[in-house]
């Protein structure tokens, strides 16, 4: 157990280190820092004496050494286009992603796993075709596509519901939320939706085949033959083993969420972290892309690495096939 | 295919084609055969997008600016000239539709065939060598696995743009688009051909191959390659879709093909900024081709995912 912790914690450190290297690469050989810091006439000597104040003739590893204990603090330097601290803009911007991707991933387990239930109760009933076709479609669809549709649906032609930005906000501390007040609540409701419909779609297939599967299993049959309310044998036999799974990918799909968010918050003017990274992609701005990176890795990386502990807490079976495979490796 | 030997010959290739399990699985299936169907026109106009168009949509000379914001022809004040309306600038919707098409369906395309490459000459390499090569590779397809393709392709692109001076930018956007998406996407190759190639590896003919003295590159390239190739193309099929949706999307966000030679995606992103004014059909019509491309596409792969799945049949 010990062995499979520190194996997997060494992992995400190398995987961290990597896209620290690949930041760190970017931000200092993509573009000079030095011309993006300094005016058209700063005098060539005035550079120079800049260029070793900043330590950028150190050699590579003391540069990237110095890089990595700055990103551990949460310093980033100074965004080119904002003139203000990377780490600022991102804290700024960090609450309104987080409450978007939370409240996306709680929309499509709670629609999704009831539809997959469904679905794999009532195989072959209409409700379950039309279900399935749809989440076909919608899987065909891309998500700006559908924020568009979204827009021109229920913001151009119905007029229900706003189409840009959070509404007002309200501070809590440097958190702040769009969820204590009426516009705010209004205007989460599309973005939320259109970033939680793929994933609702994969949860709905997923729930569906596992409970295709649990249903054939011998306990199954035994537990009705007993004589059990189909009600019990569905929701407290059935639906209780496809969750391991269906947790698993739900958390393992929190990162992705956040991720896709940048597709919705820009359909969306949505104040976040992603409409940040794309206009850092636009205007070459390197340290807010390399910080942007750096963060979604950690949180890629963190999730990875949580859902693997805990599935090797829960599983049993795997702890067995892992200890075999390192035997044979 | 090996159940062939034995039974006459069907002449000819055409022939050939009619009798396979393939074709009578295909025809069986009438929702494959329109998604084919619509597949195949819609690429077949996109290729022959200067002589299908009704318009020219990029030849400034035969634009007119009194012709824009024109509504669809079916539409009061429509003009049956322009079937799905005129944008901005007067380009007639369908005729930009069918030349969008072609650059969504050429970087697809491209960046499908670039991972593919990759991919299966990584998980060649990784499956027959073995040892640190192997390992070295795995370890950096398990990293790219962890990580969404749009995230990996969006920053390839991204430092493609800080690396390459601005003013290349517009010029060298779709061969940077190519590259991001092939990039981001050779992970599924490498890695059903990796597990295909060791279970080849251990199989007389590659063993016999390896006695007689045949170099180990060619044992990868004339006797492995071949034989691992079958779920390759299923990959393709369904990554074509993927590799259409991502290219729309980049183009979407603006990091894209640029404004000057539209694909889908950048035409649904131009016509965004009318859908409030209520030209809704700028930016509809272009969503609808591209959802009705990608998911024809998607049902072929599904289809043959499963006709060439032997556990199905």
């Amino acid at each position: 157990m010990i062995g499979f912790v520190l194996r997997r914690l060494l992992q995400s450190v190398l995987v961290m280190l990597t896209v620290a290297l690949i930041a760190f690469g970017l931000f200092r050989y993509v573009g000079d820092p030095i011309n993006n810091l300094v005016g058209q006439d700063t005098s060539a000597i005035e550079r120079e004496q800049l260029r070793k104040k900043l330590g950028l003739d150190d050699p590579f590893v003391v540069q990237f050494a110095r890089f990595v204990k700055n990103a551990a603090r949460g310093d980033f330097g100074i965004s080119y286009r904002h003139r203000r601290p990377v780490a600022e803009l991102i804290v700024e911007r960090l609450p309104a992603t987080l409450e978007l991707s939370i409240v996306a991933a709680l929309l499509a387990l709670l629609v999704g796993v009831p539809m997959g239930v469904y679905t794999g109760l009532h195989r072959d009933g209409f409700l379950s075709r039309t279900f399935m076709t749809l989440s076909l479609v919608g899987v065909s669809l891309p998500t700006f596509l559908i924020g568009i549709l979204l827009i021109l649906l229920f913001g151009v032609v119905l007029r229900w519901l706003p189409t840009f930005g959070r509404g007002e906000v309200v501070a809590i501390g440097w958190w702040t939320t769009g969820l204590l007040t009426a516009s705010g609540l209004k205007a989460l409701i599309m973005p939320a939706v259109t970033l939680a419909l793929f994933q609702m779609t994969l949860i709905m297939r997923l729930v569906r085949a596992e409970m295709l599967e649990v249903l054939r299993t011998d306990y199954i049959k035994f537990a009705r033959a007993r004589g059990l309310s189909n009600r019990a044998i569905h929701f407290g036999h059935a639906l209780k083993n496809t969750l391991v799974p269906v947790i698993t990918i739900t958390g393992l799909q929190l990162g992705s969420i956040i991720a896709f968010a940048i597709i919705t918050e820009s359909v969306f003017q949505w104040p976040g972290m992603g409409l940040l990274f794309i206009q850092a992609i636009n205007e070459v701005d390197i340290p807010v892309m390399a910080a942007y990176l750096v963060m979604i890795a950690f949180f890629f990386v963190v999730i990875n690495l949580a859902v693997d502990l805990l599935y090797y807490l829960v599983d049993p079976r795997l702890r067995v096939d892992r200890e075999q495979a390192a035997g044979h490796g | 295919m090996a159940e062939r030997v034995g039974r006459p010959a069907p002449r000819g290739l055409l022939g050939r084609i009619l009798d396979s399990d393939l074709f009578y699985s295909f025809s069986r299936s009438p929702v494959t055969v329109l998604a084919a169907l619509v597949t195949a026109v819609m690429m077949g106009a996109a290729a022959f997008a200067p002589w299908v168009a009704p318009h020219r949509p990029f030849d400034l000379a035969t634009l007119d600016l009194l012709d824009a914001f024109l509504p669809p022809a079916w539409m009061p004040d429509g003009d049956p000239r322009y079937l799905l309306g005129t944008d901005d600038q007067g380009r007639d919707v369908l005729s930009t539709i069918i030349y969008g098409a072609r650059v969504s369906l050429l970087v697809g395309f491209a960046a499908v065939f670039l991972a593919m490459f990759l991919g299966v000459a990584l998980g060649l390499v990784s499956g027959y060598m073995g040892g640190t090569v192997d390992a070295v590779i795995m370890r950096i397809a398990d990293v790219q696995l962890s990580f969404p393709t749009i995230l990996i392709a969006l920053l390839i692109d991204g430092v493609a743009r800080g690396l390459l001076p601005r003013d290349l930018h517009e010029e060298m956007a779709i061969y940077v688009l190519i590259f991001a998406i092939g990039v981001s996407g050779w992970v599924q190759y490498a890695r059903t051909v990796r597990g295909s190639t060791l279970v080849e590896k251990r199989k007389e003919y590659v063993q016999a191959a390896q006695v007689i003295g045949i170099r180990p590159w060619v044992i990868m390239l004339r006797h492995v390659l071949p034989n691992v190739m079958g779920p390759v193309l299923v990959i393709g099929t369904i990554h074509l879709a993927i590799a259409i949706i991502t290219e729309a999307t980049l183009s979407f966000l603006g990091v894209g093909v640029p404004a000057t030679q539209p694909s889908l995606g950048t035409l649904i992103r131009i016509g965004n900024d009318f859908l409030f004014s209520g030209e809704w059909w700028i930016t509809i019509f272009p969503g609808a081709a591209l959802a009705i491309l990608v998911l024809s596409v998607n049902l072929l792969g599904d289809w043959l995912r499963d006709a060439l799945n032997p556990k199905l049949r």
